[in-house]
């Protein structure tokens, strides 16, 4: 049996901010992950935006956690070597009503400590944004949203706390957790966390689940909120569109959701979406022709020239919903468990201010933190040929002959790219696709997938057989003719 | 910077036939390039016959039909060959820029051709609804597992689209012993060869639900399922005809398209009548300037280009 002072349930971007944030203190940590590899729930399939902070109440948790996060992100961006870029946003008005409620936004948005906000007029945005429709009469600008890989910045969070000490355990699904109310929290092991293969004793839990917060809040007897997952569909484009808008584009929110939107991504793909379905399975990861219908439909009020053959792909996400707000607060009916639940967007870009909030939480109920003297916090950053320019790239290659074998054409990535992937953990095709973008392009694995499961093969001595999509269960062939 | 007379990028029957031929009309330096490991291209998974018939008046399969160039392309001695070489950039000036393991390297060619191919059309540009499993593929990508890796990737098919691809997958599935449920096409009529048609699908009695179409795949870890709905003239859904088919496998044979990105990239037009471009010097030939149903017709297409490019050094004297 393997003990912790904190065990974080969920390897998601959530989990590994906190992971990475508690490694910088003198205690030991253990991160469990149901899944194959990190980052295969949540915080794969969204938007990547790191918003400002406007279109959430002034009053709001997730607003507050919201601003620090844009903040935190940038450090951490630069500490990890993690692409950031900060390209702004739009939120666009069709008619005075609607400048009206972009006044209100700004209002609200300057409570909450969102920077620089500042409304433009038709003029600025035929200058700034040409493909913009011209039905557009003015638009709240907000400078400092930005955008981010979420797979690589939970990734790379993951791989710099891993640096500093804490443990990883993948394939590790909790099934049940004994809590044992005892004297001195922080001092006792108030906990016994089972996993189907391995059993673990901590001091302090942090749920961070995502869709499953619930269900793990439930074998510990709390069973006050529930999670219900909202569906965001989305939609990729052909990197030939990378310049199609300068800015992420947001028409007024709703209720319920920001609205479909012209997204910006790390990658250079555009993306447009995402749609606000409340479902019912958490499994539920489909996507239907209503969905791009609807999501067509409402980006080219934005920007009349998307064109459905613009796509090459799509995926919907589930966004862990309970309530309006987030719930993080630490449980007083299970002492030393600290709830880190209902993490819809603006998840990914608070996720750095919800960690820091977790730690102060820690401290609160008496987890003594000391800093170590030698925290490790630069990661080197990632080679990327996709990434740099050629003139860069061509001494990559001269110190490495490595990355001059293309494996993926259409993406431009190398054996080398690959190799590093899967050396910094990844097991599965997924795994490599969202670390290096192999397979991620337009013809989608057509002509590379075999190149990558041999060298996924090769690298971890798994027969090709056993190599799979994501897991368990997503094997990608059936028989090897050799076996008869 | 190093020059060259002729650049030809693509090593498969366009990239092959046009060095060929600027050979034989008279252009003393070509380099070739060609990001695989070896030339032929997509031929060499094409294990099945039928290639030949137009050109060489007999029946070869792929592998075959590639291998009659590759021989005589290895005895010109004014064609170098450049293979793992990946090319990633082209200009207007005709400079193009290649990485291969070691290197980065622009050269300028005084004339270009581009027989860069094709790709296949993905079930995302097609949009096909539903999950994400793993079990679905591209049907060139299914060919080249078995075909070349020896893989079986399912045994239970679903072929959505009739392509020639599709078709001759189909049967390939069934001599591995593994079971094609139906071919899916959305239009009236089967889009590959009738001869495909006839000995891929009726000989094997594999069904063809024309006029039909794959509204959306299920499954949460691998394929279990596809939905499939006929689709009236206007091809809109005919919601009343639902039906499920069972499956562990989606091919994809949907078409193709011409892979030009590099062309795109510098800007250049192509001409759609001949194999020119609006740079004079630069020519394009094979799939990536037409999708051709037949090697035969690829490599009779890009025989002009080599004659096109050798006339054009010709006249730069
Ligand atoms: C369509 C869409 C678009 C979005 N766009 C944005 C955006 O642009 N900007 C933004 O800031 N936010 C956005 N969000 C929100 C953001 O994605 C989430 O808030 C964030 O990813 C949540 O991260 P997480 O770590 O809490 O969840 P997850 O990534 O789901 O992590 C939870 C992890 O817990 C694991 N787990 C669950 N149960 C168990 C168990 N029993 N044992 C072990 N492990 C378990 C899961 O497998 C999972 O990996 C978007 C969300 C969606 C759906």
């Amino acid at each position: 049996m393997k003990s912790f002072d904190v065990i974080i349930i969920g390897g998601g971007v959530v989990g590994t901010a906190i992971a990475r944030e508690l490694s910088k203190y003198k205690i030991r940590i253990g991160l469990l992950e149901k899944e194959t590899e990190l980052a295969f729930g949540v915080s794969k399939s969204n938007s990547g935006i790191i918003h400002p902070g406007t279109q959430n109440p002034a009053n709001s948790l997730k607003g507050k956690l919201c601003v620090q996060g844009n903040l935190l992100t940038r450090r951490i961006a630069k500490e990890l070597g993690i692409d950031f870029q900060e390209v702004g946003e739009l939120i666009v008005a069709f008619n005075e009503e609607e400048r009206l409620r972009l006044l209100q936004l700004k209002k609200e948005g300057e409570i909450l400590g969102v920077p620089r906000l500042n409304i433009v007029d038709q003029e600025w945005l035929k200058k700034h944004e040409p493909n913009l429709s011209l039905k557009i009469v003015a638009a709240l600008h907000a400078p400092t949203a930005g955008i981010i890989s979420p797979y690589r910045m939970a990734y790379d969070l993951s791989e710099n706390a891993v640096k500093n000490g804490v443990e990883i355990f993948t394939s590790a699904k909790v099934e049940n957790i004994k809590a044992t109310p005892v004297e001195n929290i922080g001092r006792e092991f108030a906990f016994e966390i089972n996993t189907s293969t391995k059993m673990f004793k901590s001091k302090y839990i942090v749920n961070a689940a995502g869709l499953f917060a619930d269900e793990i809040a439930g074998m510990m007897g709390i069973d006050d909120f529930k999670i219900t997952p909202r569906k965001g569909e989305e939609f990729l484009l052909d990197k030939k569109r990378e310049n199609i808008t300068n800015h992420l584009i947001f028409p007024l929110p709703s209720k319920t959701s920001k609205g479909v939107l012209v997204i910006k991504t790390s990658d250079g793909n555009p993306m447009i979406g995402p749609t606000a379905e409340d479902v019912t399975d958490k499994k539920d990861v489909s996507t239907s022709d209503e969905g791009l219908q609807k999501v067509l439909f409402s980006v080219k009020r934005l920007v009349p020239s998307i064109k459905g053959e613009d796509i090459i792909a799509y995926f919907a996400g589930l966004r862990p919903v309970s309530g309006d707000d987030f719930i993080i607060r630490h449980e007083e009916s299970v002492p030393g468990c600290i709830t880190v639940a209902g993490i819809q967007s603006p998840g990914l870009s608070a996720a750095p201010a919800i960690a820091a909030m977790v730690k102060d939480l820690l401290k609160a109920t008496g987890l003594r933190l000391r800093r170590k003297l030698f925290f490790q916090k630069h990661r080197n950053k990632t080679t990327h040929l996709f990434a740099q320019p050629l003139w860069k790239t061509k001494k990559t290659i001269q110190e490495d002959a490595d990355f001059g074998d293309i494996v993926c054409r259409c993406e431009m990535v190398s054996a080398k790219e690959v190799k590093e992937a899967i050396k910094r953990g990844a097991k599965t095709l997924d795994g490599i696709k969202f670390r290096t973008r192999a397979g991620a392009g337009r013809c989608h694995g057509g002509f590379c997938t075999t190149k990558l499961m041999k060298i996924l093969s090769q690298e971890t001595g798994k027969p090709l057989t056993k190599i799979t999509k994501r897991g368990p269960g997503t094997e990608m062939i059936k028989k090897d003719r050799a076996d008869g | 910077m190093v020059e060259r007379e002729l650049v030809i990028v693509g090593g498969g029957p366009a990239g092959m036939a046009a060095a060929i031929t600027a050979d034989e009309n008279g252009v003393k330096d070509i380099l070739l390039l060609e990001r695989d490991q070896y030339l032929g291209g997509i031929l060499n998974q094409c294990i099945h016959p039928g290639f030949g018939l137009d050109y060489f008046n007999e029946v070869l399969t792929g592998p075959e039909y590639a291998d009659r160039f590759i021989k005589k392309i290895k005895n010109i001695p004014e064609i170098e060959i450049s293979l793992k070489t990946f090319a990633v950039k082209l200009t207007q000036d005709k400079i193009i820029t290649y990485i291969k393991p070691g290197t980065m390297e622009s050269i300028k060619a005084k004339a270009v051709i581009m027989a860069t191919g094709c790709r296949e059309r993905t079930r995302e540009m097609v949009h096909v609804a539903g999950t994400r499993p793993s079990g679905v593929y591209s049907a060139g990508l299914a060919q080249k597992l078995i075909n070349i890796e020896g893989l079986l990737p399912g045994k239970k098919i679903v072929i959505v689209g009739s392509g020639d691809i599709g078709l001759i997958m189909a049967r390939r599935f069934v001599l591995e012993g593994a079971k094609v449920e139906a071919v899916i096409e959305v239009e009236k009529q089967p889009s590959g060869l009738v001869r495909n048609v006839v000995q891929c699908l009726e000989d094997f009695d594999i069904p063809l639900f024309c006029g039909h179409r794959v509204s959306g795949i299920f499954g949460q870890d691998r394929v279990e399922k596809v939905c499939v709905v006929q689709v009236d003239d206007m091809l809109n859904d005919l919601p009343e005809t639902c039906f499920e088919i069972n499956c562990d496998t989606v091919l994809f044979s949907v078409g193709l398209i011409q892979e030009n990105e590099l062309i795109e990239m510098a800007g250049v037009k192509i001409n759609k009548k001949t194999n020119t471009t609006d740079v004079p010097g630069m020519f394009v030939c094979g799939n990536a300037f037409k999708i051709y149903d037949l090697a035969d017709t690829v490599t009779e297409d890009s025989s002009i280009a080599g004659i096109q490019a050798a006339e054009y050094l010709e006249r730069l004297i």
